[in-house]
């Protein structure tokens, strides 16, 4: 049986990867451009296509109102979490959001729900795929990277941004246990390992145990809302605070200004990983200059507070684990984050390598490690190979599940850190005589109070049978899928009805809601269509026009009958009404009708001696509209090809 | 998140038609996954309900049974037989997170014999919640003295703390105690290992007696643990451990 071919996407905070596995080894998939890295930025241009990676960024800089990056800092979430992204983060959102909805960014005047933004990531990824592969080839499954510690809607966002590009997702694999897969595949090791991943927007530290080709997660921890990001904004901070203080300018509202900083901030952090000291060098609007020198030493300690809250969630990990740190074999590094010097003395430390004669692993990329360890999954999912047979990765869910209980406290049926699938049981009853329905409240966290917790859904147990309160007993079963996604039913057990279950996710789009997002980007496909036919009828309308409207200089145009003056003068006017409208069906119609009246008079303009004039005038006046696409045949045209 | 259904039970292998146990998780022929209604998480490792067992050899057991029956392994078979390993999957890791720890395999065991210790905690919880009360938990009676000077203390350290200042010796104490309750906690694991011998001997001989005993016997013991515990944590909590 010949394997169908899944990809595997890393679909980050600051960059986007597809790789696969070729023969025995995962590459990744570089993009038209050449590079391996699709930086997670979207832009709608003005002619209303949207525009990923590279191509987008610039973008950032010349219209931020039509661009967002970072946007899975967005996933899942509601407005009420995002108030402090927005502090730092050029988000435009729409104005009308309500607690508990799907957040929209505004991109121009249209407004896209992120798992929508993070799709045109994907389909921009697919395509990369589908190129490199050779025409005719069609990639759509995957495997796709979430955080460990994204919780149920995060995951779920990401599962909808997949179908809305076209892409089954097969898994979601969380990151750091996809980088050990592609560290496992190469040294073929054994032992625990604990993956420290610091990405751009994203923290997650997990703890394996490899064995005989099992990878299994014993713990993970995490935090989805740290990463290079906050070392950017800190820098920006200072910049903008220094031009407001040293050069009176008040910079922070205005959007480009605030990108062509952070575009020079991010070049400083990079460069003070190899280098002792860095300047930002910067232009700003009204011809001033902003300089500033920035040494290592200081920049360290900048960061030191936001690198400093890594250190929490390993410590937790590694209890979770029930280890010491001594008992952790190798760490491995992943996440553009772990360049800097001052984290992986932070790692050394909190893992006590020094002391064990021990280094960080750093041997793989560590941006695309993690598409890498996708690639392998991608490759198990679809039936394997020699260099994965015998791999099978046990992964957990990072938060414990639980319901509100009275009082609001929190009743946990899945504790964090449990194998994946998981289930769980409980059982429900009424509190009323004749209830017929009974509300769930179901949450993901660690603390003991509900409201504390990230509320996943609310959902009625309905049609249960009319009986004296506290007699029905309806069972729920709870069920965390390998992709760390819970699934409900529920049935009443004495009367063994199925008990209807109406789940309402919070953040998350409905069923129906993704389905339209993905007929949207077919509209948006026949928007472009459309586009594209209005442009060449115009232009065809153009020549036309022309041609018509120099006619009566023509010796011909006295050949022709009055009443044919006349018929060509009304479709011409027929033609010039249509033509600054949007139908470009009806522009063309009018075009074939002007073209009918005027065929007399091509006829008699090829038969007269003086049709060499027109054919001059034609020429320029086709050549006016070269370049602004195909103009197609009609009768005027023949008479000067052929003369 | 999405709803699931119910699954249907059969005893036939749906490949090779070889007539099954119905509580069989693979076919005895073939070794495909069948969906068996089993959920008996002793059986799904192939063990009796003895309660004293080797937490290595359940580990390969479970890497073993993973392989044939992850959900990784039937991304491209039918829907059905994705929902069958979804629900065995799911079945074998909670199986195996009950059984390699020695509290939730007893309170399990306790669970198919009967007994919901975990239902009657939180029974006894909500009731008391619905009723604006403080919990009551049973206190073992030899423990009253004890717990009595306890409280005292740790009302003390609160008061204490509030007032932004600290005893010395009152701290002193409470490290004491909270040795004290940890070899007790050390002391009972002991002791639970010796009523798993009793049980597991009880079953063998199908002693119903005998069983019967041990099992009253393991529920004193888990309620006794239970309430040390949060006599651990509460001190922990006055030391400012956690």
């Amino acid at each position: 049986m010949t394997q169908e071919r899944v990809v595997g996407i890393d679909l980050g905070t600051t960059n986007s990867l597809v790789a696969f596995m070729q023969e025995d080894h995962p590459v990744v998939i570089p993009g038209e451009d050449g590079s391996n890295l699709v930086p997670s930025v979207v832009a709608l241009a003005a002619d209303g296509r949207m525009i990923v990676g590279n191509a987008a960024r610039a973008h950032l800089i010349e219209t931020p109102e039509r661009a967002v990056y970072s946007v899975k800092r967005l996933m899942g979430r509601g407005v009420e979490d995002v108030q402090e992204e927005l502090r730092f983060f050029p988000f435009h959102l729409a104005e009308d959001i309500a607690p508990g909805e799907v957040l929209r960014i505004r991109l121009g005047d249209r407004e896209y729900t992120p798992p929508e933004i993070s799709a045109y990531v994907l389909r921009q990824l697919k395509q990369n795929a589908e190129r490199y592969f050779g025409p005719g080839s069609s990639v759509t499954k995957a495997v796709v990277t979430v955080p460990a510690y994204f919780n149920d809607a995060q995951r779920q966002a990401t599962k909808d941004a997949g179908r809305m590009a076209g892409l089954d997702v097969l898994r979601l694999v969380n990151e750091p246990t996809a980088a050990a897969l592609a560290y496992g595949l190469d040294k073929k090791k054994e032992g625990i390992v604990a993956v420290y991943d610091f990405g751009g927007g994203t923290f997650d530290i997990s703890i394996l145990k490899l064995q005989d080709g099992i990878f299994e997660v014993i713990a993970t921890n995490g935090d989805t809302h740290l990463g290079g990001d906050d070392i950017d904004n800190l820098l920006m901070t200072i910049a903008l605070d220094d031009i407001a203080g040293d050069l009176k300018l008040d910079l922070r509202h205005n959007g480009e200004a605030v990108q062509a900083i952070r575009k020079a901030v991010i070049e400083a952090k990079i460069a003070l990983s190899s280098q002792p000291q860095a300047t930002l060098d910067i232009h700003l609007p009204g011809g001033q200059q902003y300089r500033r020198t920035l040494t290592r030493e200081q920049f360290e300690q900048l960061i030191a507070p936001v690198i400093a809250r890594t250190a929490a969630p390993c410590r937790q990990a590694i209890q979770d684990a029930g280890i010491t740190p001594a008992q952790i074999d190798e760490v491995v590094l992943v996440g553009g984050s772990t360049r800097i010097p001052r984290v992986r003395a932070l790692v050394e430390e909190i893992f006590e390598l020094p002391s064990r004669g021990k280094t960080p692993h750093t041997d793989l990329n560590p941006d695309e490690v993690v598409a890498l360890g996708a690639a392998v999954q991608a490759k198990i999912l679809a039936g394997g190979s020699a260099a994965t047979e015998d791999m099978l990765l046990l992964d957990i869910t990072p938060l414990s599940l639980g319901i509100e209980a009275l009082g609001g406290v929190v009743a946990r049926v899945i504790q964090r850190n449990s194998t994946i699938p998981a289930s769980a049981t409980e059982h429900f009853t009424t509190g009323v005589d004749g209830q017929t329905n009974v509300a769930i409240h179901v949450v993901q966290g660690e603390r003991e109070m509900a409201k504390d917790c990230r509320s996943l859904a609310r959902f009625d147990l309905k049609g249960i049978p009319p009986m004296t309160a506290g007699i029905p007993r309806i069972e729920v079963k709870f069920l965390i899928d390998a992709n760390g996604i819970l699934h409900v039913s529920a049935r009443e057990q004495r009367s063994g009805k199925q008990a209807e279950i109406e789940v309402k996710p919070a953040y998350g789009l409905t069923d129906e809601q993704v389905e339209t997002m993905i007929l949207d980007s077919f509209d948006n496909a026949e928007e472009d269509f459309r586009q594209r036919q209005l442009v060449e009828a115009r232009n065809e309308a153009e020549t036309i026009l022309t041609l018509v409207e120099r006619a009566p200089s023509n010796p011909a145009w006295k050949l022709l009958a009055a009443e044919e003056h006349l018929r060509i003068a009304r479709a011409k006017s027929d033609l010039e009404q249509v033509y600054k409208q949007e139908d470009y069906r009806a522009i063309r119609n009018a075009i074939e009708a002007l073209d009918k009246a005027t065929r007399h008079f091509a006829e008699l303009q090829m038969e007269t001696a003086v049709s060499f004039a027109i054919k001059g005038k034609t020429m320029r006046a086709a050549d006016e509209n070269m370049g602004k696409g195909p103009t197609a045949p009609h009768s005027i045209a023949p008479a000067e090809i052929e003369t | 998140m999405t709803q699931i259904l119910a699954q249907s039970a059969m005893a036939e292998c749906w490949a090779c038609d070889t007539q099954n146990d119905p509580a069989a998780y693979l076919c005895a022929a073939c070794g495909k996954l069948l969906p068996s209604d089993s959920t008996d998480y002793f059986a799904l490792f192939g063990l009796t309900h003895r309660l004293t067992l080797d937490v290595a050899a359940l580990e390969k057991q479970f890497y073993r049974l993973s392989r044939k029956l992850h959900p990784d392994l039937y991304t491209r078979a039918s829907k059905e037989k994705r929902q069958w390993s979804l629900e065995k999957s799911a079945l074998l890791n909670d199986a195996y997170r009950a059984l390699r720890d020695p509290i939730a395999r007893t309170e399990y065991l306790l669970e198919t014999e009967g007994i919901r210790l975990e239902e009657q905690s939180r029974d006894a919880t909500d009731a008391a919640r619905a009723t604006g009360t403080d919990k009551q938990q049973v206190i073992p009676p030899d423990m009253l003295e004890e717990v009595f000077e306890l409280n005292m203390q740790l009302e003390e350290v609160r008061m204490a703390a509030a007032s932004n200042s600290q005893d010395p010796e009152l701290m002193a104490n409470l490290e004491v105690a909270e040795k004290n309750f940890t070899a007790q906690m050390e002391a009972l694991q002991q002791q639970l290992e010796s009523l798993w011998a009793a049980w597991d001997r009880a079953l063998a001989d199908n002693d119903a007696a005998t069983k019967d005993a041990a099992k009253q016997a393991m529920v004193a013991l888990l309620n006794r643990r239970s309430y040390i515990r949060n006599l651990v944590r509460d001190v922990r909590q006055a030391l400012g451990k956690s």
